[in-house]
């Protein structure tokens, strides 16, 4: 068999932040079309993980490779370029703008492409964006922006999507729903590596798992392994 | 009441000036959070690049005023944006990650720097723009006077606001630049190369100051290497009054104060002019720090 090299690539990754380490020589891989989720408690460095990849923090050491391209030494709109899309923590949607402005955002990086093809697809997707679409993202519900957070990140066609922490804050119905579009999204062909504190969830979808601890991989497994894990029952899953 | 109309032309003759300058402080802080504290001085710098072609080389002689007004235009836009470029590289960017306070004070000292710089090229006397480079017509309406000068400072400021309008807000890049407002780690996540945002809004915001230095060079006819201090802090209050950061209220604001110093002037008394402005200022930070344009939508869920 011909060895294909991973889509994405961490070698010993270390990012600080000031001199405290939030990732501590991490490396992991994401093969192309596989659904991985990067578990861990708050200050695992999970998010941190995500913005190195995405080149808004400079890792101070390690590599990160993007389909045998090695990205940390590029800026973050050349990483955009190359299709590794973040949808980040806390939505981040541009509030004072409308969804479709934030939508067109998300599709920066294609100027002079025919952007109404997707637009269509996001709002089959999410058909509240369409009836919200002049309206102000800042005045959309948490649920509806974090659909506008992934449908903007949509936009961009990403070969590599990165979504961080996007059940935060919504209502357990609107968890499922949003957990059952990123399903969806990944079966129509794109990676993605989910950030997640709803172990369980994530779990359930993902194919593989990384679990991080203070800066350091603790495990990494198949999902339905992680998941009866005692080790990981013990200290995500909430089981007894 | 006679001459109301006259005053409000007047004022807003003045205050779209205040308007152009207001623009140039309000992108930088838009983007950068930052008060360009050296964006009067880049003012100050049109007006005498506008000398150099109009005065000293007399090209209102040579060109015919159209002409060499639309010539000299051009030519101050592009030498302060040049120089708003170089302010940016030495006096900003090494500075992106200190502390605010960091920026602040090279901000002032860009300033002090920039104004002598002026002042040893051309002296600290005032100097005098050709009289008769705009002929002097001044129209009756309804008997009211109202001069050729005023409407073409007011309606190069008014097309020269417009185009910026729409280029904010109907191209790729304004889009770009609107984003990199809002939240800048978001719009780098959108693919926006926010650095060179910040290289353009210091090309366009020092431009729209040089062009309102010519524009008050030809307006009152003379000019003085410290007339961009009370311009930027009359500027300045202005984009406060009309939010800081907001490119509309920038405007507004600007034609606001005008329209408040010149009636000032004419009803109440001319010596309590610059301190009704700043009463102003003070008036919106003590009550409305936001501006008075309507806020905008929460940011947050």
């Amino acid at each position: 068999m011909v060895e294909v090299p991973p889509l994405l690539e961490l070698k010993s990754l270390v990012v600080a932040y000031g001199g405290v380490e939030a990732v501590r020589g991490l490396s992991l891989s994401v093969a192309a079309g596989e659904l991985v989720t990067i578990l861990g408690a708050n200050g695992a460095g999970k998010s941190t993980t995500l913005m190195a990849i995405s080149g808004l923090v400079r890792p101070s050491g390690g590599e990160i490779y993007f389909k045998g391209q090695r990205i940390d030494v590029l800026r973050s709109h050349e990483v955009v370029k190359l299709g590794v899309i973040q949808s980040p923590e806390g939505r981040r949607v541009f509030g004072p703008m409308t969804v479709e402005e934030n939508l067109k955002l998300g599709a920066f990086t294609r100027p002079g492409q025919n952007l109404e093809l997707d637009l269509r697809r996001v709002y089959e997707l999410f058909p509240r964006l369409f009836e919200r679409k002049k309206q102000m993202a800042g005045t959309l519900s948490g649920g509806e922006q974090q659909m506008l957070a992934i449908g903007r990140a949509l936009m961009a066609q990403p070969k590599l999507l990165l979504l961080d922490e996007p059940s935060l804050g919504l209502a357990p119905l609107l968890v499922k729903s949003i957990f059952q579009t990123i399903k969806n999204i990944n079966q129509s062909g794109v990676t993605i590596i989910l950030v997640e504190q709803n172990a369980q969830a994530a779990l359930k979808l993902a194919d593989r798992g990384y679990v991080l601890d203070v800066g350091n991989l603790v495990l990494a497994d198949r999902a339905e392994r992680l998941l009866n894990n005692p080790q990981v029952r013990d200290a995500y899953l909430g089981a007894r | 009441m006679a001459h109301f109309v006259e005053q409000i032309i007047f004022g807003l003759t003045v205050g779209s000036v205040y308007a152009l300058i207001a623009l140039g402080y309000t992108m930088v802080y838009g983007v950068m959070k930052l008060i360009n504290f050296a964006h009067g001085e880049l003012f100050a710098l049109g007006a005498f690049v506008g000398y150099i072609f109009l005065v000293t080389l007399n090209w209102g002689g040579l060109l015919g005023p159209a002409l060499a007004i639309g010539c000299v235009a051009i030519i101050v836009c592009v030498a302060t944006a040049l120089a708003g470029h170089a302010l940016e590289r030495v006096a900003y960017r090494p500075l992106r990650h200190s502390d605010r306070l960091a920026a602040v004070v090279s901000a002032l000292g860009a300033s002090i720097f920039l104004q002598n710089v002026i002042m040893v090229v051309w002296g600290a006397q005032y100097r005098a723009f050709n009289a008769s480079l705009l002929p002097t017509i001044v129209w009756r309406v309804a008997g009211q006077s109202v001069p050729l000068i005023r409407v073409f400072v007011f309606l190069t400021a008014v097309v020269t606001m417009a185009g910026l309008y729409l280029f904010i807000n109907r191209t790729r890049f304004g889009l770009a630049i609107r984003a990199a407002a809002i939240d800048q780690g978001a719009a780098k996540l959108m693919g926006v190369d926010v650095r060179k945002v910040i290289a353009v809004v210091f090309l366009i915001g020092p431009a729209l100051g040089g062009l309102a230095g010519l524009l008050v060079g030809i307006y009152y006819g003379q000019i003085n290497f410290n007339m961009g201090q009370m311009y930027g802090l009359k500027a300045f209050t202005a984009a406060v009054i009309g939010g800081i950061g907001n490119i509309g209220g920038a405007m507004i604001g600007g034609l606001l104060l005008g329209l408040l110093e010149t009636l000032g002037d004419a009803y109440i008394s001319g010596a309590w002019k610059d301190a009704l402005a700043f009463v102003a200022l003070i008036l919106i930070l003590v009550f409305r720090p936001t501006g008075i344009l309507p806020e905008r939508v929460a940011e947050k869920l």
